[in-house]
């Protein structure tokens, strides 16, 4: 009944049509649906490209962020990993002026504080699940290599130091308990200070004197930590200052317990037996109680607060905490920052839509069902966010690494972070564009027809 | 006599515009018979773009029955009536509606596309149907380029391009100079002769003239439905 195939203008279609369903997600169908998006998207590059940008640095700006506050918080805890989460340090701590005046008055020049020997035993004897107790002495004295000055703190310790502070030897050995009985004058020196004494050879072997007495060295340490030095360490931080280790023996005899200063024409003397103790706890899970348990004994033999409980296990436990506020926040940040640029594209969308919806009359006329006009609209505004999405990553790459070569900090891109930044900005695109695109299909097509 | 392939039954078509109940169609029955070129005339708001409308599945009656090949159609859900649309009808415009970030030969391919052709296979048939509209040298055009008589062909191929049942033209020549309409008119007389029914709105008599059969509206109603003397 229909035209005959003769015919010079009709067009005869015998063939059948190839497939009536239409899977919009094939691959062929997709691809032309992407061009067909281009080519729109095309037809107004300067809103598209405006429309781009919110979605790329609301992803730049995830990325970039991540990354540094990962570099920061990664920084943090390499510190407080370097002092051992098994660890429980206790430090000496001289005490506040007022009372060293008093003292000084009444007693002598000497100023008493500190943990004491005393302590060390009775912390041994009454707390169960405590392995090793490191003792250290640390004295601040000028270590000469013939002409070259290190201002130092010499470190008098036990064998067992590294294993339990996490702090290695790189090259020669740590000192031995031969060493330790014989009150051998060895010592190990810190990477910086071998670094600073010995810039051109190798230390091992050699001497180096402090005050009246030449040490020969046996071992060169590890640098401490892998966390890169900053110009502005805190005051508080010793992770950058110059270190020599000795025999604890060593120490005692060479220094005694009394430690005297000179310092332009005044003199002081300080007696502390141990300015650093380390206590090793043997179970992971005790360290808080041990820590406890150990201010407990403290307490109860000191009468003023000269000492200080530092447990890295719990500083550990602070900085995850601090960095898990930090993501909140700045999972808070970049949700508004994607919110934004999704407003964006869903203004735009609405803009396209309505200036379109003669072409969208045109195409529900030529056989277009919803959902056609729904894939369209959709995959024009995925793409912007999409384009949006690649460029952001690119840039939030970037940016840390820039942040890295200019300002020295470190920054770590963790590599869920661009892809999670990724997918985030395209689900944007389904959501903000899924309302325009509704509103396009459910046009009347004798209406958009019409319109103009 | 070929079969009938549109039937309007007691076809009626109210609209509400705020307060006021609008009857743009009062009951007009017409049978179509294949090969048949019909031209609609009357005077604005008599009704016959509504007729368009509804003979294009752009609309749905409010009662009666409307028979297109041999599906009664006048029921059909939005997406039946997409595929309604795509497979078995051919839109010609006053204002060539052609999309303008498409080039012509993408132009022309746009129904094939919604019917899930293949792009090689549709790419070359719509090639071929430009050709036979004598646009063989504007495939790559986009129809800003063109004047409104090639504008016109373009929209004629697209329309040509699913083989419809039916062409649907709304005032053709309505946008042209006399010399490009004549032209399209003849296109119009080639397809027809083919064996293409043709259902064109005008309300140019001379225009009307080229078809073999004229209905005329009033009110809503068929005024006079006459065979021309060709």
């Amino acid at each position: 009944m229909n035209a005959s195939p003769s015919a010079s203008l009709v067009v005869a279609t015998e063939r059948p049509v190839p497939f009536r369903f239409l899977n919009s997600l094939a691959p062929a169908r997709l691809r032309r649906s992407l061009r067909l998006a281009i080519k729109s998207l095309w037809l107004h590059r300067l809103r598209s490209l405006l429309t781009v940008l919110g979605i790329v640095f609301g992803v730049c700006s995830v990325i970039a962020m991540l990354a540094i506050g990962e570099g920061a918080s990664y920084e943090a805890q390499e510190q407080i990993k370097n002092l051992g989460s098994q660890n429980v340090i206790l430090h000496s701590v001289k005490p506040p002026e007022e009372q060293k005046v008093s003292e000084k008055g009444s007693e002598s020049y000497v100023l008493q504080y500190g943990l004491s020997y005393t302590d060390l035993k009775s912390i041994r004897s009454t707390i169960s699940g405590v392995s090793i107790l490191v003792p250290s002495r640390i004295m601040h004295e000028y270590v000469w290599n013939i002409s070259r000055r290190v201002d130092c703190d010499i470190v008098g310790t036990v064998p067992w130091y590294p294993e339990m502070r996490n702090h290695h030897i790189a090259r020669g050995r740590f000192f031995t308990d031969v060493d330790m009985e014989a009150s051998a004058s060895v010592c190990v020196l810190g990477a910086d200070t071998a670094q600073a004494l010995f810039p051109l050879d190798s230390p091992l072997g050699r001497d180096v004197r402090v005050g009246g007495d030449y040490y020969r060295v046996i071992g060169v340490m590890e640098p401490r930590g892998k966390a890169m030095k900053t110009e502005e360490s805190q005051s508080g931080a010793k992770a950058a200052a110059q270190e020599m280790f000795i025999p604890l023996e060593t120490a005692k005899t060479r220094y005694g317990e009394v430690l005297m200063k000179f310092r332009s024409g005044s003199f002081s003397a300080e007696r502390v037996q141990l300015h650093e103790v380390t206590i090793k706890v043997a179970n992971r899970e005790q360290v808080l109680q041990v820590a406890e348990a150990v201010k407990a004994v403290l307490k109860h033999h000191h009468k003023k607060k000269d000492y200080e409980v530092v447990v890295p296990l719990e500083l550990l436990k602070r900085a995850e905490r601090t960095k898990q506020i930090f993501n909140i926040v700045l999972g808070s940040i970049a949700a508004i920052s994607l919110l934004v640029g999704g407003i964006g594209i869903m203004n735009i969308m609405l803009a396209t839509v309505t200036e379109r919806t003669r072409e969208i009359g045109i195409r529900r006329a030529l056989g277009a069902k919803r959902r056609d006009i729904i894939t369209q609209f959709l995959v024009e505004a995925v793409m912007l966010s999409g384009v949006g999405g690649l460029f952001g990553v690119a840039l939030g790459i970037t940016i840390p690494l820039l942040v890295t070569w200019f300002a020295a900090m470190k920054t770590i891109i963790t590599l869920w972070s661009p892809i999670m930044a990724f997918s985030i900005s395209g689900l944007v695109g389904v959501a903000f564009g899924l309302y325009p695109a509704l509103r396009a299909a459910n046009m009347d097509p004798v209406e958009a027809l019409r319109h103009e | 006599m070929a079969a009938s392939i549109v039937q309007l039954h007691e076809i009626r078509k109210t609209y509400q515009m705020g307060l006021v109940t609008v009857e743009a169609l009062r009951g007009v029955s017409i049978d179509i018979r294949a090969k048949e070129y019909v031209s609609i005339m009357g005077p604005s708001g008599c009704g016959k773009s509504t007729l368009l409308n509804l003979l294009g599945c752009l609309d749905r009656p409010s009662s009666g029955r409307y028979v297109l090949g041999s599906d009664d159609i006048s029921q059909l859900d939005d997406n039946a009536l997409s595929s309604v649309r795509g497979t078995r009808l051919g839109f010609i415009f006053q204002s060539y509606n052609l999309i303008q970030q498409l080039t012509v030969v993408e132009n022309i391919e746009v129904p094939l596309y919604y019917q899930g052709w293949p792009e090689a296979e549709s790419r070359g048939l719509a090639k071929d149907v430009a050709m036979r509209v004598g646009l063989a040298d504007r495939l790559d055009h986009k129809p800003y380029e063109l004047s409104g008589g090639q504008q016109q062909r373009v929209a004629i191929a697209r329309a040509l391009v699913n083989d419809p049942l039916i062409i649907l033209a709304d005032e053709p020549t309505g946008n042209l100079d006399s010399a490009s309409g004549v032209e399209i008119l003849r296109i119009f007389d080639d397809l027809n002769r083919q064996g293409k029914t043709i259902i064109m709105v005008t309300h140019d008599p001379g225009v009307a003239d080229h078809s073999s059969r004229t209905i005329r509206l009033r009110d809503g109603l068929i005024e006079s439905d006459l065979k021309n003397g060709k």
